[in-house]
C-alpha cells in the first residue's frame, strides 16, 4: 500500500461524503465545506475495514448515462406496476428467474440488485452462495428468457464497463 | 401557475402512493405484494419530494435540497429492505404462486421446522409434568 492510498484510501468516497454533508446542512458556508471535507477524509479512514476494495469508476460518462436510463426506467416501472395492480390479479403470471451473473465485484452486484428491484415488475430475492446467480421474482412475465437478455444488456453490461475491467 | 403545478405533483404522488398500498391488498402472495410498496411508492414519494423542494425554494431564500437526500436514501433503502424481505420469505418457504427454483428452495427446511416443532413441543410437556409432579411429591 502506497503512502498516498494510506492517506486517502477512497478518493471517490471522500468527496461524495463531503457533498452529502453539504446537502444535509443545506449550506455552502466555508466552515461547513471545511467540516464536510474533514468528515469525508476521516470517515473512510475509520471505516477502512468495511471497504477493503478501492472503488474505481472507469467510465464516468457511462455512469451518468446509466443513471439517466435507470431514472427513466423507474418512472416507467411505476406506471407498469400501477397498471398491473389495478388490473385483474388473476391474470398475473408471477415467476422466479435465475439470472446468471458476469459481475464479480460486490459493489457492482449490489448496484445491479438495487436496479433490478427499482425497475419494472422485478424484485431481486437472493444471491446464490457462489455469487454466480441472482434469483429474481417477476410480477408478470410471459417470456423470461427475453427478460434475462434485457436485464443483462441494459443494466449488467454498463455496470461491468463502469466498475470492472473487461 | 406554480401552485397548479405543485398541486398536480402532490396529487400524482398521493395517487401512486395509494396504488402502492392498494397492491398490498389486491396481490395474492407475499412475493407479489413486495412489488407494490417498493415501486409504485418511489414515484409517489418522489413527486411529493419534488413538490416540497420547489415550494420551499420559492418561498424561502435559497434552495432547499434536503429532498434530494431523502430521494437518494429512499432509492438505496427500499430495494435493500425488499431484498431482505424476499430472502427471509424464501428461507421460511412461504407459499408462492410462482414456482421456486429447485436449487434455491430448501428441501431440508421442512425437516428442520419439524424438528423445531418437536423441540418446542417437548419442553412444554416436561414443564407440565414437572408442574404436576412436585405437588404429588409434597403431598
Amino acid at each position: 500500500m502506497t503512502m498516498r492510498s494510506r492517506f486517502l484510501p477512497h478518493p471517490i468516497l471522500s468527496p461524495l461524503l463531503a457533498g452529502l454533508w453539504l446537502l444535509l446542512t443545506n449550506s455552502i458556508a466555508p466552515g461547513q465545506i471545511l467540516l464536510g471535507l474533514l468528515l469525508g477524509w476521516t470517515i473512510p479512514l475509520l471505516t477502512l475495514r468495511f471497504w477493503p476494495e478501492r472503488v474505481t469508476i472507469r467510465k464516468p460518462f457511462t455512469l451518468v448515462r446509466y443513471t439517466g436510463v435507470l431514472l427513466y426506467d423507474i418512472i416507467v416501472a411505476n406506471f407498469v406496476v400501477a397498471r398491473l395492480i389495478l388490473g385483474n390479479p388473476d391474470r398475473l403470471k408471477p415467476v422466479f428467474i435465475e439470472l446468471p451473473l458476469d459481475l464479480t465485484s460486490s459493489l457492482a452486484i449490489s448496484l445491479l440488485a438495487n436496479s433490478i428491484t427499482l425497475t419494472p415488475g422485478t424484485v431481486s430475492a437472493r444471491l446464490s452462495e457462489d455469487r454466480r446467480h441472482l434469483l429474481v421474482h417477476v410480477l408478470s412475465e410471459n417470456d423470461p428468457d427475453n427478460l434475462i437478455a434485457v436485464i443483462k444488456d441494459r443494466y449488467e453490461r454498463p455496470l461491468r464497463e463502469i466498475f470492472e475491467q473487461c | 401557475m406554480l401552485e397548479y403545478f405543485l398541486s398536480l405533483l402532490i396529487l400524482t404522488g398521493a395517487i401512486f402512493t395509494f396504488i402502492g398500498s392498494l397492491g398490498l391488498l389486491r396481490l395474492k402472495d407475499f412475493y407479489m405484494r413486495l412489488h407494490g410498496p417498493t415501486k409504485a411508492t418511489t414515484l409517489g414519494v418522489g413527486s411529493l419530494l419534488i413538490a416540497s423542494a420547489v415550494f420551499f425554494s420559492s418561498r424561502d431564500a435559497g434552495v432547499s435540497l434536503h429532498e434530494v437526500l431523502i430521494t437518494l436514501f429512499l432509492f438505496i433503502t427500499a430495494p435493500v429492505s425488499a431484498h431482505l424481505l424476499a430472502k427471509a420469505a424464501l428461507h421460511l418457504n412461504l407459499h408462492s404462486h410462482a414456482k421456486i427454483p429447485v436449487n434455491s428452495a430448501h428441501p431440508v427446511e421442512d425437516k428442520d421446522s419439524e424438528i423445531d416443532g418437536a423441540r418446542l413441543a417437548a419442553p412444554t410437556k416436561e414443564n407440565n409434568s414437572s408442574d404436576i409432579s412436585p405437588p404429588h411429591k409434597s403431598v
